[in-house]
């Protein structure tokens, strides 16, 4: 039963939030997150105790039943999913500094979407996963669209148009796994694939990467995500770049490292070649732009590269590095977003060529902005230290040093952009002279949210050995199905 | 409307009410016969629509149990709940569970799949229906 806390408990939230009356609904959406963080614990600490747990929806013979199945690497991310939401929420009370708009529908779309990220990292079912990315697509779009006004609509239609084709060629290539194998449960589907003819197999599989790799925004199908990042309030904003591409990774991950391994090594040279572009074409999206959350939605793809990067290394140590990424990057760029919104918060624009001296106003806000933004170029010691000396390491003793180069240039390229943000907004004088610093609003609940965020990434890169023997053992358990 | 639509205007605030005992009669038969939660709640959703293009808009919405998107999650709700009494009894989530009640003459079958079927029946009517009635609105509006 725990197995289907992930999906139960924030659908069961969502509904509930639609039921109750309007003034309740806050605090139900607050009891269904932290409920929601509760069974997430309760979930990884029975994994690393006794092993994964499955459990088959109405209790159905494999492999005809949908099967549920939670790993230490379901186990984590639920738990990152569970906290990304929690943090939100806590952001959201009181209408802080760019909070989403109060609508009725807000917190149900929020636990939706909570609910189809954390339902797809626990299912065991090819077509069950692919309900889940339409889950999460439908919350996604009805996030994006509230407020309704212009720039909304005309980001949710970019958003619609590019993943309804990632969602289709999943649809599509589920189908014809399902009509060359008969089979959709994972354990089924890769025994069944290992016999099928590479011809087969090959292109098979390269569909289903391809579908996963859209939804991953990985280069060159990441257009969705700029195209529609930007015009999102900032809490929303955090949620998605911590959990949407994300779930596109899982998804490659688990199909790649685990349900069909061994993957044809093609695949994995293609993919590695991808990571070093989205890596590249991030960076230098993100150099370009001033607009504080295109800045930081280009750096996503960059940093996507990296995970991609150490999936394509098609090994456990890779895998490792890749799942840690993912944490890192969940946590640290969630946080780096809510940041940002304060920054609109104190000078009201997003925009740095409009902003600026907020080191003399904001102290505070700067030392949390210079530790997360260290963090994400990889200064030791920093949970993105810890996670791009992994992929770096690990791309090095497999001697692909054209890849390990990348990485390691593209890494100067993020220092760039990171300072163009700390010399605009913080350092240089504020463009109009007579501008003040706002007085201090009371903003507790977003203060409280951000500083937690902040000191578990802070311990995350002062203590990382437990976390990196987890995301070891997780690595090690991927292959261990077959 | 046109007042021209009188004649089918009376009839169908006859029909309505039969047109939704019929969708639950399908409701209930579809535990055997074809049927079910689904082309029940199309059914519903169906006297709705009528209701609303011969009447108006307001009426037929004036005449669902609860408002679309509170229809539509309590019947998602429901159908999640009947797959509770499964795990009280130590099954898998969503396994279903048949009892039969003894009546004087006869004997009523109960089980929680009907509690599912009623929840997809109302999730259709309040999601299916509630699009009807906004898409049928804005065209009342542009009249």
């Amino acid at each position: 039963m725990l197995v289907l806390t992930p999906l139960l408990v924030p659908l069961a939230t969502a509904l509930l939030c639609l039921l109750v009356p309007p003034g309740w609904q806050q605090r139900v959406s607050l009891a269904g997150a932290l409920l929601l963080l509760l069974c997430a614990l309760a979930l990884a600490s029975q994994v690393v105790g006794n092993g994964p747990l499955t459990v088959v929806a109405g209790g159905w013979p494999l492999p005809f039943g949908i099967e549920f199945a939670a790993d230490r690497l379901s186990a984590a991310l639920v738990l990152i999913a569970a906290l990304m939401l929690n943090v939100v929420l806590l952001w959201q009370v009181g209408g802080s500094a760019d909070a989403a708009p109060a609508a009725a529908t807000l917190q149900p779309l929020l636990h939706g979407l909570v609910a189809g990220a954390g339902a797809a990292f626990v299912t065991a079912d090819l077509f069950n996963l692919y309900v889940w990315f339409e889950l999460t697509l439908i919350c996604a779009l009805g996030l994006l669209a509230l407020g309704g006004g212009l720039r909304q609509l005309d980001a949710t239609l970019k958003y619609f148009v590019l993943n309804v084709v990632g969602t289709l060629l999943l649809l599509a290539a589920v189908a014809l796994l399902y009509a060359a194998t008969g089979q959709l449960n994972f354990r089924a589907l890769g025994a069944a694939t290992a016999q099928l003819p590479a011809s087969i197999a090959l292109p098979l599989l390269t569909l289903l990467s391809l579908a996963f790799l859209i939804k991953a925004a990985a280069f060159p199908f990441f257009a969705w995500l700029p195209a529609s990042y930007h015009s999102l309030p900032a809490p929303v904003l955090a949620l998605f770049s911590a959990l949407l591409a994300k779930i596109g990774i899982y998804a490659l991950i688990r199909c790649l490292s685990d349900v069909f391994h061994p993957a044809p090594d093609l695949l994995f040279n293609v993919l590695g070649w991808i990571a070093v572009l989205s890596m590249i074409s991030g960076a230098l999206g993100a150099a370009y732009h001033w607009d504080l959350r295109r800045i930081l939605a280009f750096h996503s793809i960059s940093q996507i590269g990296y995970i991609l990067l150490a999936i394509a290394l098609a090994s456990p140590a890779g895998d490792a590095a890749a799942i840690l990424f993912m944490l890192h990057h969940s946590l640290v760029k969630a946080a780096l977003i809510l940041t940002a919104a304060l920054i609109f918060h104190a000078c009201g624009h997003y925009d740095l060529r409009r902003i600026g001296g907020l080191y003399a106003g904001r102290p505070w806000l700067s030392l949390v902005f210079l530790l997360l933004a260290l963090s994400l170029v990889g200064i030791p010691p920093s949970s993105g230290f810890w996670s791009k000396f992994l992929v770096v390491r690990q791309s090095l003793v497999q001697g692909e040093y054209l890849w390990a180069a990348a990485a390691l240039g593209v890494g100067a390229v993020t220092l760039y952009s990171m300072l163009k943000i700390w010399l605009e907004a913080f350092w240089k004088p504020h463009p109009d002279e007579s501008w003040q610093a706002p007085a201090r609003h009371r903003l507790l609940p977003a203060h409280a949210a951000l500083g937690g965020l902040v000191v578990l990434i802070l311990s995350f890169g002062l203590l990382p050995e437990s976390l990196i023997a987890y995301v070891m053992a997780a690595a090690d358990s991927l292959r261990g199905r077959s | 409307m046109s007042p021209r639509a009188l004649l089918a205007e009376v009839l169908l605030r006859i029909l309505h009410p039969v047109l939704l005992l019929a969708s639950l009669w399908i409701l209930l038969r579809g535990h055997n016969e074809p049927g079910g939660g689904f082309v029940g709640g199309l059914l519903a959703v169906a006297a709705s629509a009528a209701m609303a293009l011969t009447l108006t808009t307001a009426e037929a919405r004036q005449r669902l149990p609860l408002p679309p998107p509170r229809l539509t999650a309590l019947g998602v709700l429901i159908a999640l709940l009947s797959g509770l009494p499964g795990v009280f009894a130590g099954q898998p989530f969503l396994t279903h569970l048949w009892v039969t009640v003894p009546l004087a003459v006869t004997e009523l079958p109960l089980s929680t799949v009907m509690l599912f079927d009623l929840g997809v029946y109302l999730a259709v009517w309040g999601a299916v229906g509630g699009y009807c009635l906004s898409l049928l609105a804005t065209v009342e509006e542009q009249q």
